[in-house]
Parts: structure tokens; sequence; C-alpha cells
């Protein structure tokens, strides 16, 4: 990739992620749905249980894209669903920004 | 009149000395996943009667209970293993066993409690009594290779029998020599995610997730090796996302049928226990999660994975199929019978409440409050095989 590209990319993704920030009271949901949907299987505090934890340092060093996709479409031949009948791609990504920096409680 | 007179003493002394007798066979615990606590509850008068606090991460936290039915054992989900005393409502004491629990058991003897660990994957036993470690086996399935491991449940003998998930083997740990353990092991298919002992303790049964099937054990005579049954009970058809694994403990065998929950499909499979051959699927209204029978096993009660996990559907073994549908409220996590079953107790995490329903009539009988309430155990659990 050149870098003008790796450029846009960047700023696409943190567009998605900025540009379309969930409202507050729909934030709240989410943060419900990963704490206890979630949370079934990566635990309620993101520690870890069938599927890996998802905290900051065991995802720092994955790219946000790759994480987002995970989270819409799911990986197939693993016990991770695709969750986007449940959300839009911009609120996959909004869930992984913060799952990279620090999860709300 | 010395008879009398001495009676009288007798229940003077009752009176004042220290605390009243009570058998424990009523008893049982809420566990409260956020913040740590269980609740204490009796089912003969419906209510809780204390609440302990300080027992770490417990979501996902499953109790099992010591043969006298006075001491549980809870298993957390951050590795914690806390031992309490219904009776004094105290914790008696309490370690950090690993990383990452999922549950554990208790052998045949009450002496051993044994808790299965998805990191380090493995499991370790530890003395009843004291909590101290007695023996670990690491589920070690290649060289340098862990898998999480699942399904552990207590068999005859002292024998422990579980499955790993990364490493597609059943295991069967003898404990008899509790400081010597001795391990089985027996390919049993793609990615069990959990696993049950029948009640009567001779077959051990693992659900796949990576396969359409049921990878099965005959642990008299486990020699045979594992085989696998309702193979392919999918029909090679899409698989509808899973939101939430099944859980196979607590599982149901009623009227020589046993029922369990389907992978990817919104349907309980029923299997003839002495053919292990499906004779019938029920259809329900969502990815079943418990599949579990009213003791007397004439009803199946069954709750669901997210986005449908506010519903209950109700079996009845008899006519074969869905009677009633309920909306008990949001988040039911799971539900515990009464010991004899007349009513059934359901965790409801988003309502912060455990209801309380009347498994005849299907009327409401009570509700507890509780801090986003998961698990419910009753000490009936202490003389079960595999509870
Ligand atoms: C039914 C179990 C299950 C549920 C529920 C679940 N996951 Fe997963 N998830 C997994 C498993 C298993 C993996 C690892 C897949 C693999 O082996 O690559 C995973 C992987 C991931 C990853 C990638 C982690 C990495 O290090 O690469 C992310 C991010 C993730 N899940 C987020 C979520 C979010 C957010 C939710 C809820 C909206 C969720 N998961 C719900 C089982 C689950």
């Amino acid at each position: 990739m050149s870098p003008n590209k790796l450029a846009l990319a960047l700023l696409a993704v943190s567009c998605v992620a900025w540009g379309s920030e969930p409202n507050a009271a729909r934030q709240k949901e989410l943060v419900h749905l990963v704490r206890q949907d979630c949370g079934s299987c990566h635990g309620m505090s993101l520690k870890g249980g069938l599927g890996p934890a998802l905290l900051p340092e065991n995802l720092r060093d994955k790219p946000a894209e790759g994480l987002t996709a995970t989270i819409y479409y799911g990986r197939p031949g693993t016990p991770m669903p695709p969750w986007k009948q449940f959300m839009s791609e911009a609120e996959a990504a909004w869930i992984v920004d913060k799952l990279m920096t620090a999860f709300p409680e | 009149m010395r008879l009398l007179l001495s009676l009288f003493l007798v229940l003077l002394l009752n009176a004042c000395a220290g605390p009243q007798l009570r058998g424990t066979g009523d008893l049982g615990l809420i566990i409260e996943r956020s913040s740590g606590h269980v609740t204490l509850v009796n089912t003969s008068s419906r209510q809780p009667y204390a609440r302990i606090a300080g027992l770490g991460d417990l979501s996902h936290a499953s109790a099992v209970y010591s043969r006298d039915g006075r001491y549980a054992f809870i298993f957390g989900r951050d590795g914690g293993l806390t031992k309490i005393d219904l009776l004094e409502a105290k914790i008696v004491k309490r370690v950090i066993q690993s990383g990452n629990a999922i549950g554990g058991s208790i052998s045949q003897d009450g002496r051993i409690v044994v808790a299965q660990n998805y990191s380090p994957g493995g499991i370790k036993a530890f003395d009843a009594e004291t909590l101290e470690l007695l023996s670990e086996v690491p589920a070690e399935y290649a060289p340098g290779k862990f898998s999480k491991v699942v399904g552990l449940a207590d068999t005859a003998g002292n024998k422990f029998a579980y499955a790993l998930f990364e490493g597609g083997e059943i295991r069967v740990t003898d404990f008899s020599d509790p400081k010597q353990p001795k391990t089985q092991r027996f390919p049993a298919g793609s990615q069990p995610y959990d696993g049950l002992v029948t009640p009567d303790g001779r077959y051990f049964l693992a659900g796949l997730f990576g396969e359409d099937g049921v990878a099965m054990l005959d642990l008299w005579q486990p020699e045979k090796g594992a085989r696998k049954i309702l193979e392919k009970y999918g029909r090679g058809e899409e698989k509808l996302p899973v939101f939430k694994m099944p859980h196979l403990r607590g599982w149901s065998v009623a009227q020589g049928k046993a029922y369990l929950p389907a992978i990817g499909r919104h349907e309980v499979l029923v299997v003839d226990v002495a053919t292990w051959k499906e004779v019938g699927r029920i259809p329900v209204r969502g990815q079943p999660v418990f599949v579990m029978a009213r003791p007397d096993g004439r009803q199946i009660w069954v709750n669901f994975a997210f986005p449908d996990n506010g519903k209950i559907d109700v079996i009845d073994t008899l006519a074969g199929k869905v009677v009633h549908n309920m909306e008990p409220g949001k988040g039911i996590l799971h539900m515990e019978f009464a010991p004899r079953g007349e009513n059934v107790w359901l965790s409801v995490r988003d309502d912060n409440k455990v209801v309380i329903y009347n498994t005849e009539n299907f009327t409401k009988q009570g509700e507890i409050a509780a801090d986003s309430p998961s698990g419910i155990f009753f000490t009936s659990r202490a003389v079960r095989i595999g509870f």
C-alpha cells in the first residue's frame, strides 16, 4: 500500500469511528451488549473465556478494521458469531475503538 | 416427674444454648454475577435469608455442594474457588486457583473438589475440607499446546470426565489416589463445547460445535472408545448463528429419552437412551441454552441465547411438544427446580430479580431481588451424580 493510500485508509477508519459516534442512549445499549452478551464468551470483565480476552493489551497490535470485521461478520469455523443483525459497521468500529482504549463499565 | 423435669431442662437448655439445629435440604444460593455476591435462599419459605460478599468475578460462576449440603464450592470466572457455609452464612475459605476458570465438580466420596480451567487449560484437584491443592492435570493435547477444558463431570470411583475444546478429545482422570491422578484420552470430534454425565453415571456426552453431532463415551466400557451419536443432525443445512453456547449440565433424561439442545438450530433433539438414536426434534423459539427436566421428567423447560433470552418454552414430555410459552423478563440466564419440582426459579438478569413460578399452572409465586442474577443452585444437587 502506498503511503497515500495508507493515509486515506486510516482517515476512512477514523471517520467511521468519529464521524458517526452512536448517541448516548445507543452507547449505553452497546456497552450493555458487550459486557453481558459478548461477556458470555469473552467474560464480563473481558478477560476471556471460550473467546479470547478483549483487553487493550490483547488488541493493541491488531488492525482495527480487522477486529471490526470480526465483530460484524463473525469468524466462520469458530464460535465467534456475526453481529450484523444487531449493529451497524460503524457501531462495531465504535466498540473496537472502546475495547482498544478503555471499555466503559 | 423426673422425666418431666429433665424434659423441661432440655428445653430450657435448647432455648439458651447457641444456634437452633437445622437441616440443609431446602437451602440454596443465587449467584449475583456483577457484584461478586451470593444470596442464600430457603426453598420452603421461598425467601432469601442472607447475602455474602467478596466472591470476585462471578460471571459464568457455578457451584457444587458437599454431601451434607452444608457447604457450597463456588467456581468463579477469575479462577476463585470459594467455600461457603450455608448454615452460618459465611465464607469458610477462598483461594485463587487459576487465571480463568469455568466450573468444577465434586467427587463421589465428597473429598475432592476439581476445578476446570480455561487458562492455563487443565484441571486441578483440591481437598474439599481445606481447599489445599492435591494435584493438577494440564490439558496438553500436543507438545506445548494446551486446551480449554469443558464439561467436567463427576463419575463413579472418584473419576472425572471432561472434554478439550481445542484438543477435540474426551478425558477421564482417576483421582482414587488424589496425588497421583491417572488420565485416559479418547478422540472425540471437533470442538467439544460442553459435556454431561447421565444420571446413572454411565455415559459421558460431549456436544460438538465444529461438527453436527455429540460424542459419547460409555464409562462402563471405556476401552470401546468414544463414538458419535446424532451425527449430521443438521443435515448439511446452513447453521444459524449461535450467540451463546448451550449448557449441557443439568440436562434432561425423562421417560427413557434424552433432550438435548441443537447447535445452530432452533430445536431440541430427542434421543432414545437405549439405542442412542434420534427419535424426534421439537421446534422451539430460539437457540436453546438450558434444556432442563422437572425432577419428575414430565416437563422440560428451555431458555434461549441472545436475542431470545427473554423467552421460556415448556415441553410436555407426554405430548412431545411445547405446551406453554412465557416471557418472564429480560435476560433469563438460568433456572433451577425445587427439589421435587413444584416450582421453578428463573434468574432474570436485566430485571435484577429471581422469579418463582408454579410448574403445574404457570402462575407466579414470588420474586427475590438480586443484583444481575445468573446461576441458581439448590442443595438437592448434593446427592445427584453429575451435578
Ligand atoms: C458464542 C461465543 C462468542 C460470543 C457471544 C462473542 N464472541 Fe467474539 N470471539 C469468540 C471466539 C471463540 C473468538 C476467537 C475466534 C478465533 O479463534 O479466531 C472471538 C474473537 C473475537 C474478536 C477478535 C479478537 C482477536 O484477538 O483477534 C473480537 C474483537 C471479538 N470476538 C469481539 C466480540 C464482541 C464485540 C462480541 C459481542 C458483540 C463477541 N465477540 C461475542 C466467541 C464469541
